[in-house]
């Protein structure tokens, strides 16, 4: 009988617990926790908007009924209508390729904000090959071969600073944003020079449509094939990370480099490798926005996806799943955004803002976890294996 | 200065060197004032991320906390100068009270974007890199959003801060008059960074602040056992390093010109990191660094606006523009590159630092 009791004592924890195995239990606190971290900051993003409501014309100051106008058009502008639903899957295209860049860097210990670089590097690559090709060459080849370029121009933007973090230990965060810039400029260039169209008096590319080179629409009314491209990119990239060895080579050299170099593995050739397939990834987000949304390249082309790929890997916690889920939501605020921008008048750069502010309730939240963990209560489920982001701070110093 | 013998000019290929280094003679006036104006937030910048890295925090932040002070010094500047007006400037610098007073909020909203990365990263030890990435993608959000609002208002900045006028009989002095003149044609901003270089180059290898501060971020427990409070140390730097990105922003909006632009900053706080570690993590050599990466463009510009004749003229045409203007970028990667072997970042740069629990 006492000992019964004494059981019952030294277990209260057990109490009460669903007999759920532990990775749906650690999945479902993840979920739970970007929950918590999106809905803090759509609160604090709302009181922004209410603070400021005075700027915009036919608003009175403290507007507290604008935040609701705002997210309202926001939520319908993503999910209230078939047209919404498919622009949101467009936006999450290029997101999710660039997001599953980054999270890939994020699995090696790689800090990857060349996004943006490597997504213009794609675009000009697909550009080159409707250019070069798209009068010879019929449709369908045309676009599976600007999709191949697209990977190879990114995937070298992405290789330059895997080879020179490798070589010299130049840490990829600097280089990559220095990249970015020069990428920006040989996108500028490549406008005005060699992708130029003839005889056009502004510089200016062709329009991919009439090469036939245009992503055929599969959805709705602007839904392109690009985002089967995206669908079928999280399970291939989960089996390279968790079915192939070279994915456990990855995660092996983001969770420890040194002890996955004592244990064989080339850890150098490594960062070359994570860091031309991220940019691979990237450059085909630039192919699919080209391909399937922009069609042409106008003087000063440009793009918000580095930052934005950071929030979705962030968000998924370099995980693929995680990532597509990541992905979509981000895309259904950029879709969102159009509609906001245009009924209560906020600017869509709000969504810039909110990133930031999901990311840092999310950050400060994971170490909150992290605490209750390592005190050891056991009230929390620690997550089966370490978050990615806790495995990087192993690399940070310039 | 042209006065190079035409025979050197005219040996083939090396005469382009030639050419090159007599045209860089003829222009040297422009390229090296432009040198160190272009330096000025790239120096700031770089002071900032060597007050924070020597303490022990990797800061990557500082591209953010520039942009958001560029943001709020012109934004409150033009609300000030709409509600004061702006009064008579001052004879020196065109000081101006709506510009002091945006000056002021841009250092403090430095300041407090700082807090934030401080509270972050030796607070909760988040990874340092993320911290400032949040910060960096936030402030590009807020100042975009802010910037977009206020678009439609038409509003009017406060004007900027004038430059010092270097006397013609300075300038004219043989031999070192167009340096002088380079150093010294700069608003208020531009001189203090010169006048900042020297001072946190003595305190940080002088004083016992600095001693402190390398103590840090070499080995914080062993500064701890002396007495010194990292945590606070840590959190000093940090806040008062932002009041220093918080000038290259206010360089950039208020002294270069008188207009915020969405995302002005253009990678200059990071091209100060990397002048930072180029540099050695000293002031002194973060200064030498930027002037570097700042001359490529004082060159690229004198290029553009006077175009040089000959070879030298006929090679510059081959090349597109687009390359000049990448070419800061490029340099800057190639110098890290080949350098950042011989640079060591103090030793617990970027490493949380935890107390010894007492219990």
């Amino acid at each position: 009988m006492r000992a019964w009791i004494r059981s019952l004592l030294s277990r209260p924890s057990r109490r009460g617990r669903l007999p759920l195995p532990v990775w749906v239990r650690s999945l479902s606190w993840l979920l739970a926790e970007s929950v918590v971290a999106i809905l803090l900051a759509l609160v604090v993003g709302g009181i922004g908007i209410a603070i400021f409501s005075g700027l915009l014309p036919n608003h009175a100051a403290f507007d507290l009924g604008l935040p609701v106008a705002a997210y309202g058009a926001l939520w319908s502008g993503a999910v209230g209508s078939t047209n919404g639903l498919t622009s949101t899957l467009v936006y999450a295209t290029p997101l999710i390729l660039a997001g599953l860049g980054v999270g890939l860097g994020f699995k090696a210990g790689l800090f990857n904000i060349g996004g943006r670089g490597q997504f213009l590097m794609g675009t000009i690559g697909a550009m080159a090959v409707v250019t070069l090709f798209g009068n010879s060459m019929p449709g369908f080849a045309t676009i599976l071969l600007a999709l191949v370029v697209a990977a190879v121009f990114g995937g070298f933007a992405g290789f330059i600073p895997g080879v020179l973090k490798a070589t010299s230990g130049a840490h990829e965060v600097v280089t990559t944003i220095m990249l970015n810039y020069v990428f920006v400029f040989v996108t500028y260039w490549a406008i005005s020079g060699p992708l130029r169209l003839a005889h056009s008096p502004q510089p200016i590319t062709l329009d991919v449509g009439t090469r036939g080179a245009a992503l055929p629409i599969i959805l709705g009314r602007d839904g392109h094939a690009g985002i089967l491209l995206a669908l079928l990119a999280i399970p291939l990239i989960w089996f390279l990370l968790y079915r192939t060895t070279l994915g456990f080579e990855i995660r092996a050299a983001g969770a420890n480099s040194d002890a996955a170099r004592y244990a064989g593995m080339k850890t150098r050739w490594l960062i070359v490798m994570t860091m031309s397939m991220a940019g691979a990834l990237c450059g085909l987000a630039g192919a699919t926005t080209l391909l399937g949304v922009v069609h042409q390249m106008a003087p000063g082309y440009d793009t918000t996806i580095g930052f934005d790929a950071i929030t979705v890997a962030l968000l998924g916690r370099s995980n693929p799943i995680g990532i597509g889920l990541a992905g979509l939501l981000l895309g259904g605020m950029r879709a969102g955004a159009q509609t906001m921008q245009i009924s209560p008048g906020v600017p869509a750069e709000l969504v810039d803002a909110l990133q930031a502010i999901i990311l840092l309730f999310l950050v400060i939240n994971m170490l909150r976890r992290w605490r209750t963990t390592r005190r050891g209560n056991g009230s929390m489920t620690a997550p089966a294996e370490p978050t990615e982001i806790g495995a990087l701070s192993a690399e940070v110093a310039p | 200065m042209s006065g190079l013998p035409a025979a050197l000019d005219s040996i083939p290929i090396l005469g382009v060197a030639f050419q090159l280094i007599g045209y860089v003679l003829s222009n040297l006036q422009f390229i090296s004032n432009t040198t160190v104006a272009v330096a000025v937030p790239i120096t700031l910048a770089a002071l900032c991320g060597v007050l924070c890295e020597r303490s022990g925090v990797v800061n990557i932040g500082l591209e953010g906390i520039m942009l958001t002070a560029a943001f709020v010094g012109w934004v409150v500047a033009a609300a000030a100068a709409g509600a004061l007006g702006s009064g008579t400037p001052l004879p020196y610098f065109g000081i101006t009270l709506p510009l002091v007073i945006g000056l002021i909020a841009a250092l403090l909203a430095g300041m407090a974007v700082s807090l934030l990365h401080a509270w972050l990263a030796i607070s909760l030890r988040i990874d340092q890199i993320i911290s400032g990435t949040i910060i960096n993608i936030g402030a590009a959000g807020f100042t975009g959003y802010m910037y977009s609002l206020i678009s439609s208002q038409s509003l009017v900045g406060a004007g900027q801060f004038q430059k010092f006028v270097v006397p013609a009989g300075v300038v004219d002095i043989p031999v070192i008059g167009w340096l002088i003149n380079a150093i010294f044609d700069q608003g208020p901003v531009g001189l203090l960074t010169i006048f900042l270089v020297i001072v946190l180059q003595v305190m940080l290898f002088r004083s016992r602040w600095g001693l402190r501060t390398r103590a840090s971020g070499e080995h914080p427990r062993a500064a701890e056992t002396v007495g010194i409070d990292v945590i606070r140390l840590r959190y000093r730097n940090v806040v008062a390093s932002g009041a220093l990105a918080a000038l290259g922003g206010v360089w950039l909006s208020m002294e270069q010109t008188g207009n915020f632009n969405a995302g002005m900053t253009q990678g200059r706080g990071f091209i100060g990191l990397a002048a930072m570690i180029v540099g050695r993590w000293t002031p002194l050599g973060a200064f030498g660094a930027a002037l570097l990466f700042a001359s490529v463009t004082g060159l690229s510009q004198s290029l553009t606006i006077s175009h040089p004749t000959g070879d030298l003229g006929n090679l510059i045409n081959g090349v597109p523009g687009e390359f000049w203007e990448a070419l800061p970028y490029i340099i800057t990667i190639v110098v890290l590159a080949g350098l950042i072997g011989r640079s060591i970042a103090p030793a617990a740069d970027g490493q949380p630092y935890e107390r010894e629990s007492a219990s």
